[in-house]
C-alpha cells in the first residue's frame, strides 16, 4: 500500500515534469502540424550538377556572396590536400546537404510515451557528418562548447516545414574548390515536403566570409531503392609525400584561377563572387559585352541521362546511348 | 546570369530527341522569326535572372510579372475554367493553397500559426525552351510549383519554388529543380526589359 502511494505520488510529481517541449510537440502533432519525412529521399542533381558531382571547377566562385577573406583562402586551395592521410576523414558540414551529390536519409528519434519527435537524424551516403535536429525544445549548448562538422542543430514545426538553427559549427569548406566557411558560421535549414518531394533550403550567415546570407536549395525525391548505407573513412596513403607537406599554392601563384573564366569567355571579376555579382542587374551588366564560346567544351551533357556522367568531361557525343538518371 | 553556349544541357534530363533540337537552336533564326521571347514561357522564365512583383489582380487571381523579359504569370484561384483558345507563351494556370489539416475533431490552431504554401499547376504552353541556349520543352508541358514563403530569424523573407516540369516529348524523367527569390524594400531595383534570344 505504501509503495501504492509513493508510486502514485511520484506519478503526480512527474507529470509536469513531462519535458514541456515533448508536451508541446505531442500537442502541435495533434493539431495534425506534423509530416513525416521518415525514409530515403534521392538527391537526383537536377541542377549545379558540376559543383554537385564532379565539383566546380577550381577558380568559380560565381553566385557566391563572398568577400576578399574568403577569396584569399580558395586561391590557395589544392584539391590533393584532401588525399592526405590525416586529412582524408575531415567531414563535411552540414551544408553539404544542399551542396553535395549525395543522397539522404531522415529517421525521427521518437518519444515511446508521448509520441513526440524528439529529433531527426539525418545521415547522408559520402563524406558527411550525421545531422541531427533536436525538436525537444533543448536549448543551444554555450557558445564555448565543441565545434563539429554537424553541428548542433534545434528545430521547430511551422505547419509541415521543419525550421533548424544550426550553431557550433567547424570551419568546412562551402564548394570542392576550397571556398570556405567559418566556425562562427550558422544555419538556418527549411525542410519541406510536398507529396514525395522534400525541398531543403540553408541559409548561411557567415560574418568571416560571406558580405550576405548564402541561400541555396536541393530537392530530393522519397525512394525506398535509394539506399543509404554507412560509409566509415578509413585513411590510406594514396600519394607519398615526405612528412610535412601539405599540398596548397602560395599567394599568387595558383596557375588555374582563370581557367574557368576562360572556358567561359566570362572576365575574371564575373567568376570571383562577391554578392553584387549574385543580382540580377549584374547579368545584365555582363550580358552587353558576353561572347559565348562558340560551343559547350566541357561537362556538357553531365547528369541529363544521355551518357555515363563520370566519363562526362567533355563534349556530348553523337549516338551516346541514354542511360538512368543516378 | 548569361546564356550557356550551344550544346550545354548539363543537369538536364532530356532524351536524345531533345538534344537533336536543341544542337540546332540558331538565336538569329529565333529573332527572325519574332520568337525572341520562345526562353521566357514559364518553365524556363523563373530561372532566368529576373525580379518578381507579385500582387493580387482581383480576388481569386494572384499576378506574378518579371522584369526579365516583361512577362505577366496569373495564377487563379477557385472555380476558374481556362478561356478556350490556343497555347500561350505563360499558359493557363489553376492555383489552391495548401494548409495543414488538423486531426478529425482537433482545434484549428490561430490564423497567426497557421502555415501552408501555395500550389500551381500550369498547363496549355506554347512550346519553348528550358534553358535559354535551345533546350525545348512541347505544348505538351505541364508545370506543378510549389511556392513556400520562409522567413528568417532576422526578419528576411524568401520564396522558394520547388519546379517539376513534366513532358514526355523531350525529358526522360520528370525535371525537379528549386528557385529562391529574397524579398526587397521596395521595388526601386524593378527593371523591365525586353526578350532577348541568346
Amino acid at each position: 500500500m505504501k509503495i501504492t502511494v509513493l508510486t502514485a505520488l511520484a506519478m503526480l510529481v512527474s507529470a509536469p515534469v513531462f519535458a514541456q517541449g515533448q508536451v508541446e510537440a505531442a500537442a502541435a502533432a495533434t493539431r495534425g502540424q506534423i509530416i513525416d519525412l521518415a525514409g530515403s529521399w534521392a538527391n537526383r542533381l537536377h541542377e549545379d550538377w558540376i559543383e554537385r558531382a564532379p565539383g566546380p571547377h577550381i577558380g568559380d566562385y560565381s553566385g557566391l556572396p563572398i568577400n576578399d577573406e574568403a577569396r584569399a583562402y580558395a586561391d590557395l586551395y589544392q584539391v590533393s590536400m584532401q588525399n592526405m592521410p590525416e586529412r582524408q576523414c575531415i567531414l563535411y558540414t552540414s551544408q553539404y546537404i544542399v551542396m553535395g551529390p549525395q543522397n539522404l536519409r531522415i529517421e525521427p528519434e521518437v518519444d515511446p510515451i508521448s509520441g513526440a519527435i524528439v529529433a531527426l537524424h539525418m545521415t547522408g551516403t559520402v563524406d558527411r557528418a550525421s545531422h541531427t535536429v533536436w525538436m525537444d525544445g533543448r536549448a543551444h549548448p554555450s557558445k564555448n562548447a565543441p565545434h563539429t562538422p554537424g553541428g548542433f542543430s534545434t528545430g521547430v514545426w511551422q505547419g509541415g516545414t521543419v525550421v533548424a538553427q544550426t550553431t557550433h559549427l567547424k570551419a568546412g569548406l562551402v564548394w570542392r574548390n576550397g571556398v570556405p566557411h567559418s566556425d562562427q558560421a550558422t544555419i538556418t535549414e527549411y525542410y519541406a515536403r510536398h507529396g514525395d518531394m522534400l525541398t531543403i533550403t540553408m541559409i548561411l550567415n557567415d560574418p568571416i566570409y560571406y558580405e550576405e546570407p548564402f541561400i541555396r536549395n536541393a530537392t530530393f525525391e522519397l525512394d525506398p531503392q535509394t539506399r543509404v548505407l554507412p560509409e566509415p573513412c578509413e585513411p590510406q596513403v594514396e600519394i607519398p609525400r615526405a612528412p610535412g607537406v601539405v599540398p596548397h599554392y602560395l599567394p599568387g601563384e595558383n596557375p588555374y584561377l582563370n581557367e574557368f573564366a576562360e572556358t567561359f569567355n566570362l572576365p575574371l571579376e564575373a567568376v570571383r563572387g562577391g554578392a553584387a555579382t549574385t543580382y540580377p542587374e549584374y547579368g545584365k551588366k555582363l550580358r552587353s559585352t558576353y561572347k559565348p564560346p562558340a560551343k559547350c567544351t566541357v561537362y556538357c551533357c553531365g547528369g541529363t541521362g544521355l551518357t555515363v556522367p563520370n566519363t562526362n568531361n567533355a563534349a556530348c557525343r553523337e549516338g551516346d546511348a541514354p542511360t538512368p538518371n543516378p | 546570369m548569361v546564356t550557356p553556349p550551344k550544346g550545354d544541357y548539363v543537369s538536364l534530363p532530356i532524351n536524345a530527341e531533345a538534344k537533336k533540337v536543341a544542337d540546332a537552336w540558331d538565336a538569329a533564326k529565333d529573332v527572325a522569326a519574332g520568337d525572341q521571347c520562345k526562353a521566357y514561357g514559364a518553365p524556363g522564365l523563373m530561372r532566368l535572372p529576373t525580379r518578381l512583383r507579385v500582387s493580387w489582380q482581383d480576388d481569386t487571381t494572384l499576378k506574378v510579372e518579371t522584369d526579365a523579359g516583361t512577362q505577366t504569370r496569373l495564377l487563379h484561384f477557385g472555380d476558374w475554367k481556362p478561356p478556350a483558345g490556343g497555347p500561350t507563351r505563360q499558359g493557363t494556370t489553376t492555383a489552391q493553397w495548401e494548409m495543414r489539416q488538423g486531426r478529425r475533431g482537433a482545434p484549428q490552431p490561430p490564423p497567426e500559426q497557421r502555415f501552408g504554401n501555395l500550389k500551381t499547376v500550369t498547363t496549355g504552353l506554347m512550346a519553348g525552351y528550358l534553358r535559354k541556349n535551345g533546350v525545348p520543352f512541347s505544348e505538351k508541358t505541364t508545370l506543378t510549383e510549389y511556392w513556400d514563403l520562409l522567413r528568417q530569424p532576422t526578419g528576411e523573407q524568401w520564396i522558394v519554388i520547388t519546379t517539376v516540369v513534366e513532358d514526355q516529348t523531350y525529358l526522360t524523367r520528370t525535371w525537379i529543380t528549386s528557385l529562391n527569390f529574397k524579398r526587397e524594400a521596395n521595388g526601386s531595383k524593378w527593371d523591365p526589359s525586353a526578350c532577348e534570344a541568346s
